[in-house]
């Protein structure tokens, strides 16, 4: 029998029960929809990531005070006030490879400017700051090594710190206090949206380390400092230098642990693309246990339209029909109906995804070979499970089939 | 001339559980092309699982079968769905249409499952053709509910011929019918015996094997007797002599 004379009676087949049809479909439809939606619910999560990664600047390695593992022992980044100033121009000096320096604090305060009240992320950072992580300016000028120099009370905006406390008004030029200490806005930040932790990082004032230091936190250690390489191949060299330096300027001795903790971008970036990709996975098997309901589905209706349908084989083998010819028959009915249901799926799950990103603004990507490989495993899921049924049709006697009332 | 069939020493038993039920009991038959014969005898006489093997639905216990020459009784189940989509065409009881498909569809199916591949048009020809021979060509496009009995019957006589076979079996096709279109069925059939297509055809109605040229009679497995019809009915006379009798005997339509 050729195949188009089977795709057509299976079709056929299907229109002569559609509504059995269309819900049985539709164990597929909801199985591929929400395996294409979770997908690309977590791909989307995953760019994000990647994005925001990006977005920390290129050839980045940032060094923490205190060391992440004490003995085995995890104790956390930024703990023990190890580093300082002095830390970070020796690093500025003596290592050949690195081509940018910011020493940083952070912290967290009040900040007012006229009868407004707002409390954004406070940092202390150098001028090479703005370099490093790529953050243009969109009105004023950076602070300078003068600035840093003088500790004077300087501070660059962040786009939602700005909203906040002048509206929709130039910040530009405008004094706010932090902690009562009164700090001129020299500079407005472009904005760079949420960061890999899902903090806003547009949230922010930016003053010199040396005015965070003495003004604003009267401390004389560092919390971290952020470096980096001039090139990305020089990523393992300059930081293998780093530890050495410091470790030599720390005085520890061989076989003790590091007071302080070197993590490059790459590492960063591989713990979270290492969450986000678990979350694809778990999202997409979730998924693909409604497809393998769906599938059961299919089977069972074949199931009953063989016995249904019982006098039907019998005249097809009567006349001729191999058992090759009615498994080929039920088979194609089961793929058809699988593979329909599959397409309207990635429809549907296309569909929710867009509205999910439209409507929660959670991001979404759809890949081809996501949409692929649904389809084909829609088509294969008519395949597992039409056979069995297919096969008990085959195997009908047609004496018996003839009989069947 | 060469027999259409030819059965020596055919057996066949049935095990069910521990009981052997000997249906058939050695055969032996020799059908000639252009023979119309009747196969008759009382249920359980065995004529259904001779005309299960006759047709190719089964296979001889022991015993062998040779249909237009070739020995079929040791076929495997795909050479044996051949022979019957090549050789034999079958007309049931029931009429055993696929139902919610028109009568054109319902006739081309055996073309189907033919080796040699036709187009979509050489297959609605050939079975137009073959509806033309039982007067339904205008039916084309009906459903089977959409007709009435003796016309279902009429698109299963088409459906059967459409392969041209060198033999039709017909197992009680007037089983279903009231007598007036028994009779026509009768004369369908009678009408493709001159044509030259020999018929083999089970009833257990004695009237209706008068139409035949040859009965047989089966009783437990063996033929009884093996006769000539003497005083053969023609379906045209007949037809005319229940015209006349026509509302004297509304009980015919009760069967």
């Amino acid at each position: 029998m050729r195949i188009t004379i089977t795709l057509k009676t299976a079709l056929r087949a299907l229109r002569r029960n559609k509504m059995r049809s269309v819900l049985t479909a539709l164990g597929i439809i909801i199985g591929v929809g929400a395996v294409i939606a979770m997908v690309g619910i977590g791909n989307g999560a995953k760019a994000q990531i990647e994005a925001q990664i990006a977005s920390l600047g290129q050839n980045v390695i940032l060094i923490f005070s205190g060391s992440m593992t004490r003995s085995g022992v995890h104790t956390g980044w930024g703990g023990a006030g190890t580093l300082t100033v002095e830390d970070a121009e020796a690093i500025r000096r003596e290592i050949s490879g690195v081509s940018a320096v910011s020493p940083e604090l952070r912290s967290a305060a009040q900040v007012a400017a006229g009868n407004q009240n707002w409390m954004p992320q406070i940092l202390g950072e150098g001028p090479d700051y703005f370099d490093i992580r790529q953050w243009p300016l969109v009105e004023g000028a950076p602070f300078t090594d003068l600035d840093v120099r003088g500790a004077n009370k300087v501070a660059i905006i962040g786009k939602t710190t700005a909203q906040q406390l002048f509206g929709d008004e130039s910040p530009i030029g405008q004094v706010v206090r932090i902690k009562n200490v009164p700090f001129t806005i020299v500079a407005l930040l472009s904005s760079k949206g949420l960061s890999v932790m899902g903090s806003d990082q547009d949230d922010v004032l930016i003053v010199p380390y040396t005015s965070a230091m003495k003004r604003l936190l009267g401390v004389t250690t560092l919390r971290s400092i952020m470096v980096q390489a001039a090139d990305a191949k020089q990523l393992p060299v300059v930081q293998q230098q780093l530890t050495e330096l410091l470790r030599q300027r720390h005085r520890i001795q061989p076989g003790r642990d590091d007071d302080f903790t070197v993590r490059g971008q790459q590492d960063i970036a591989d713990m979270a693309t290492a969450q986000s990709k678990t979350m694809t996975l778990l999202l997409g098997a979730i998924a693909s246990v409604s497809l393998i309901v769906g599938g059961i589905g299919i089977m069972n209706i074949m199931l009953v339209s063989v016995t249904e349908r019982t006098r039907e084989i019998g005249i097809r083998m009567a006349v001729g029909a191999h058992a090759r010819d009615i498994l080929l028959q039920f088979l194609t009915e089961a793929i058809t109906l699988s593979s329909i249901g599959g397409l309207i799926g990635i429809g549907l799950g296309v569909g929710i995804s867009k509205a999910l990103s439209a409507i929660v603004e959670w991001p979404t990507l759809i890949s081809v070979t996501s949409i692929v490989v649904a389809f084909l495993f829609s088509a294969a899921v008519g395949i597992f499970f039409g056979f069995y049924p297919a096969r008990k049709a085959s195997k009908l006697d047609p004496i018996e089939a003839l009989r069947y009332e | 001339m060469n027999p259409v069939i030819k059965l020596d020493d055919l057996h066949k038993t049935y095990h069910t559980g521990e009981v052997e039920v000997l249906a058939v009991r050695g055969v032996s038959l020799e059908i000639l092309p252009g023979e119309f014969v009747a196969v008759m005898g009382a249920s359980g006489s065995g004529k259904s699982t001779l005309m299960n093997i006759v047709g190719c639905l089964d296979r001889p216990t022991s015993g062998r079968y040779f249909l237009d020459g070739t020995d079929v009784s040791e076929l495997d189940t795909d050479e044996l769905a051949d022979i019957r989509n090549k050789k034999i065409g079958f007309v049931f009881q029931g009429f055993n249409l696929l139902s919610r498909t028109s009568a054109l569809e319902n006739v081309e199916l055996p073309m189907l499952y033919r080796h040699d591949q036709h187009s979509a048009r050489e297959l609605r020809e050939q079975a137009t053709r073959a509806l033309e021979t039982v007067s339904l060509a205008d039916r084309a496009d009906h459903h089977p509910n959409q007709l009435s009995g003796g016309q279902q019957q009429r698109v299963a006589i088409a459906r059967a011929l459409v392969n041209q076979p060198a033999l039709l079996l017909a197992d009680e096709p007037t089983g279903n019918l009231d007598s007036r279109t028994s009779v026509e069925i009768m004369g369908v059939f009678q009408q493709l015996n001159e044509q030259g297509i020999t018929i083999v055809m089970v009833t257990h109605e004695t009237d209706i094997a008068r139409f035949t040229k040859r009965n047989v009679v089966m009783s437990d497995g063996v033929v009884l007797t093996d006769t000539p019809v003497g005083d053969r009915l023609f379906a045209g006379p007949e037809l005319e002599r229940l015209q006349k009798t026509r509302g004297s005997a509304p009980q015919a339509a009760a069967s």
